[in-house]
């Protein structure tokens, strides 16, 4: 990774879900929540419709370090808030803002929008040199 | 810190070329064993967020004990975080351990926060992990 500095912005990712993500994510991860998966249970329990897996959208996020820091072992830690169900069909843009370096890594803020609304925001991040 | 539960997950090749199709990873390392060998990895590499696959047996077992009880159709996951360490390699044995470790209530939710662990055979700490869940209240 090239040196960074505060405030540099890390690359966007942009990245559209496709319309079936939620049934390929819940094959490979296991999880067959019905509200990923199921447009009508997701309404009966008070929700648009089907929604993301958070963690799906965290690996988005996930991705947007690994691939700007230059490999998976830079990951070292990652940690989110969910603030709101993501949709399939809706692009969504990952942002990264380097915070500070400490203790030898880069302190990363990364957020995830979608319709301008954030599904995840100020992710902590940091990376390995 | 209530009682933990384990679980053992045998990472496969097309486990991970299937997840890394579903959360559109492209690194030849995920997909491409001559590539991953050319990198200096002696078998396709998981992606950091593949703890989510490895622990899931673990956290699925924690999350539907009956005696917490949730009310899972008003589940939603609020908060996750990992810390990950040693690279999880296809062939890899991964022992992941969770216990609930936080509970609170605030504005009628239940929020829920276990914590794992998971290791390789060789005994390397490879993810801590953080999982929170928010149950919200019904009407």
């Amino acid at each position: 990774m090239s040196p960074v500095q505060p405030g540099d912005e890390l690359p966007e990712l942009r990245v559209t879900p496709e319309r079936y993500v939620t049934q390929r994510y819940a094959g490979a991860s296991r999880d067959f929540n019905p509200i990923h998966i199921d447009d009508e249970f997701a309404r009966s329990v008070g929700l648009p419709g089907r929604i993301l897996h958070g963690l799906y959208t965290m690996a988005l996020v996930a991705r947007a370090q690994t691939q700007s820091a230059g490999g998976p072992e830079k990951l070292k830690r990652l940690a989110v808030q969910f603030r709101g169900p993501g949709v399939p069909e809706e692009e969504i843009t990952i942002t990264s803002k380097v915070l500070e370096q400490r203790d030898g890594r880069t302190v990363v803020s990364s957020t995830a929008t979608q319709q301008g609304k954030a599904l995840i925001r100020n992710a902590a991040v940091e990376l390995e040199p | 810190m209530a009682s933990s539960t384990t679980d053992t997950y045998l990472v496969g090749r097309e486990k991970i070329r299937e997840y890394a199709a579903a959360v559109g990873e492209s690194d030849p390392i995920y997909l491409d064993l001559d590539a991953a060998r050319a990198a200096g990895h002696p078998d396709l590499v998981a992606p950091p967020m593949f703890a989510a696959v490895y622990c899931g047996g673990a956290f699925k077992r924690a999350m539907y004990d009956p005696e917490l009880a949730l009310d899972l159709p008003m589940l939603l996951h609020s908060g996750q975080e990992f810390e990950w360490g040693e690279l999880v390699l296809a062939g890899d044995e991964i022992t992941t351990e969770i216990a609930l470790a936080e509970q609170s209530e605030r504005l009628g939710m239940h929020f829920y926060t276990f914590a794992s662990l998971s290791r390789n055979a060789r005994g390397d700490e490879v993810c801590r992990g953080r999982w929170t869940l928010l149950i919200r209240g019904r009407e």
